[in-house]
């Protein structure tokens, strides 16, 4: 684990780019500590490689190779290009929180129609307020470590702090969306969505990128507690740039009797590493955790899910499906952990690959951890081709090849996708998929 | 100009000739009946005039409506008018047969450049040949062919059939798996289909479809080749006396 490398060239740059970003970055006193502290760790780790095992399939140093300068604030133009690719957004009706280039817009966002129940404020605010210092524990303390998190911690310039108030049910899904207006350039947003209990609520994450915005990078960290009794429905879509990077850490905390549907929906980017972090906090609570890839080109998108059964009796399910062409790569790495204490947990995970080129990759790697005895735990992997005998069925009734890969494909997905409850977020998920099939040609 | 003509046909699998020089010509209006005894032939010919990978023709040619048929990708067959009534429909999990049955239209009516039926026409369309072949709506919601029973899916295809309105059908060992009444009422949709400007061709095993569906002209295939032809009496007579006796002619 600690295998220590040369530092590159590229890696010492990091830290003139924190040293260059410090001004911009909100919060003083503990806050600004808590920035160092993060940064140090992420220096004396430096870019995740390889070498250390839940990076294998994901090599930052050879994939990312270097962290690109903080992007500059947005300003008018970049507000307006921001808001011409919000325009373009297929979610209609929904709670809208929006940020450009990592800093809150509230000028593109819906804060005054929230709806009631729903408190919103910005990672920005709560860092910059001068009173509370004690806010530097939004900068760490979270559940899981990681260079890429401490690089967030250091380099957060803002995000949106969501609560939503015991027993309010929500009737349109909030909806954060990250837009991406400049090229070349690093982001880092740190949310919150905290629900009392008894609440019910949907949220629809979108990641893009605005007209002309290429080769930038995403850092983001969205941390989701769930109280006692809640419901949440979760998709995220994943539609960066097709050279663009994206590193996500989720961090779910799911309180007892609670049910969390989630779905990761990656069809952009060209380099992207969803780690989502899902605890169990309560008894009876369910989690539905799945993800869809669509890669093509050389895309590289990596799903690296824990599943922490820390306490008794709560059931979770895993769907992941990948669909890989040209020379992409695809990772799934689902870890399920049984704690000693966590009897009658009940966890299956099924991940299958679907390969449509010789050259496409996709690596599966199950790990189950048991360390209680009374439990049911299983996993699944299957990697394969499309069936010909189904090609051949769908074309002799006269589809093309084109078209009868497309409906094989959707089929495939849609069993990851049918996961979602919400018709309008289903529509969505569906509607990337389809996007990304015609754009196959 | 024959609908169908087959001459000559040589066809190979995985370096293995199984066609040997077969040649049959079908016009329309006329339903044809291939008999022959199993590994003669019958269901790779069927195949090889749909369309599907995996087997080399060698020699010889398919000529459908006068054009090279084997140049033609199985699509574009299809939208030409050649329908497999399938010897196995695969199930298809996650496609529902409603959403394949309208992909399959439209996409052979864009291929003829006609233009693609609305939902509502679709459905309508679909509805009152599913109702006349005594296929229920909620088949018709389930995925392609998953969980059918071997009746359904041999109904499935003919829906498929009655919808597509193919000008030359070739139906695969149509009544294997089936008992006498699936027989039946698939036999009658089939009937119901015959018509002056659409051909068939039944490839059967044995002699009771033809009981059912009536041939103007019955071939006997042996060893990947034709080795006799007659009228319907034809079968008949084979039900008497067996495959055995071509065995030496072939």
């Amino acid at each position: 684990m600690n295998v220590v490398l040369a530092k590159s060239e590229r890696e010492r740059v990091t830290s003139d780019i924190f040293t260059a970003a410090r001004d911009r970055l909100p919060g003083k006193g503990k806050v600004a500590e808590a920035r160092q502290r993060a940064f140090g760790a992420y220096e004396r780790a430096g870019l995740p490689h390889r070498r250390i095992e839940e990076w294998k399939y994901t090599d930052l140093r050879a994939l990312m190779r270097e962290v690109l300068p903080l992007a500059a604030a947005p300003d008018a133009e970049a507000l307006e290009r921001a808001e011409a690719a919000l325009a373009s957004l297929e979610a209609a009706n929904t709670q809208r929180l929006v940020l450009v280039d990592g800093v809150f817009a509230p000028a593109l966002s819906d804060l005054s129609a929230l709806e009631s129940g729903v408190r919103v404020r910005t990672l920005r605010e709560a860092l910059e307020e001068p009173a509370n210092d004690s806010r530097a524990d939004l900068l760490g303390g979270s559940a899981i470590a990681g260079a890429m998190l401490a690089l967030n911690a250091a380099l957060a310039t803002d995000g949106v702090l969501v609560t939503i108030a015991e027993g309010t049910a929500l009737n349109k899904p909030l909806h954060v969306v990250h837009v991406a207006t400049r090229s070349s350039a690093s982001t880092y947003t740190r949310s919150f969505l905290t629900l009392g209990n008894g609440a019910r609520a949907t949220l629809l994450e979108s990641f893009v990128a605005a007209d002309r915005a290429q080769s930038y990078q995403v850092n983001d960290t969205v941390t989701v507690c769930l109280g006692d009794g809640v419901e949440l429905e979760h998709v995220r879509l994943m539609t960066d740039a097709p050279d663009a990077l994206n590193i996500t850490n989720a961090i779910f905390t799911i309180g007892a009797k609670s049910r969390l549907n989630t779905l990761n929906m990656t069809t952009g980017g060209g380099v992207s590493r969803y780690q989502g972090y899902l605890a169990f906090a309560g008894e009876g609570a369910e989690v539905m955790a799945n993800g869809v890839s669509l890669l093509q080109g050389r895309q590289h998108a990596d799903n690296t899910l824990f599943l922490d059964h820390a306490v008794p009796s709560c059931m979770s399910r895993e769907i992941f499906r990948s669909v890989v062409d040209d020379r992409a790569h695809s990772v799934f790495q689902g870890r399920i952990m049984v704690r000693p204490d966590a009897q009658k947990t009940d966890a299956k995970m099924m991940t299958r690959a679907l390969l449509l080129s010789d050259e496409a990759e996709a690596d599966n790697k199950p790990e189950l951890e048991i360390f209680a005895d009374d439990v049911t735990c299983g996993h699944g992997a299957t990697t394969g081709a499309l069936d010909e005998s189904l090609l051949f069925y769908l074309r002799a009734r006269g589809l093309s090849e084109k078209e009868a890969q497309a409906l094989l494909i959707q089929a495939f997905v849609g069993e990851a996708i049918e996961q979602i409850a919400s018709d309008a977020l289903r529509e969505l998920a569906i509607s990337a998929a389809q996007r990304w099939l015609a754009a196959r040609g | 100009m024959a609908l169908l003509e087959v001459r000559n046909l040589n066809v190979q699998v995985d370096d293995r000739e199984i066609l040997h020089g077969l040649s049959l010509t079908v016009n329309e209006g006329e339903v044809h009946a291939i008999m022959g005894p199993n590994g003669s032939g019958k269901s790779t010919l069927s195949h090889v005039i749909a369309g599907k990978p995996g087997y080399e023709v060698t020699g010889g040619e398919i000529l459908y409506r006068g054009e090279d048929l084997l140049e033609m990708s199985p699509d574009e067959r299809a939208a030409k008018g050649v329908f497999l009534a399938f010897q196995y429909p695969v199930e298809i999990p996650g496609v529902a047969t409603m959403t394949f049955l309208r992909t399959a239209l439209n996409a052979q009516r864009k291929a003829r450049g006609e233009s693609e039926f609305s939902t509502p026409a679709f459905l309508k369309k679909v509805r009152e040949v599913a109702a006349g072949l005594n296929v229920p709506q909620d088949m018709l919601k389930r995925g392609v062919n998953v969980g059918f029973s071997g009746g359904e899916k041999k109904r499935n295809e003919i829906l498929q059939m009655a919808l597509f309105e193919p000008a030359l059908c070739i139906l695969d060992e149509m009544d294997s798996g089936l008992d006498i009444d699936a027989l039946r009422i698939a036999a009658d949709g089939v009937n119901a289909l015959r018509s002056p400007d659409r051909a068939m061709v039944v490839i059967t095993h044995y002699q009771r479809l033809l009981n059912y569906i009536i041939p103007d002209f019955v071939h006997v295939m042996s060893r990947g080749k034709i080795v006799k032809s007659g009228g319907k009496e034809l079968a008949l007579e084979l039900e008497a006396s067996g495959y055995t006796q071509f065995d030496d002619a072939a």
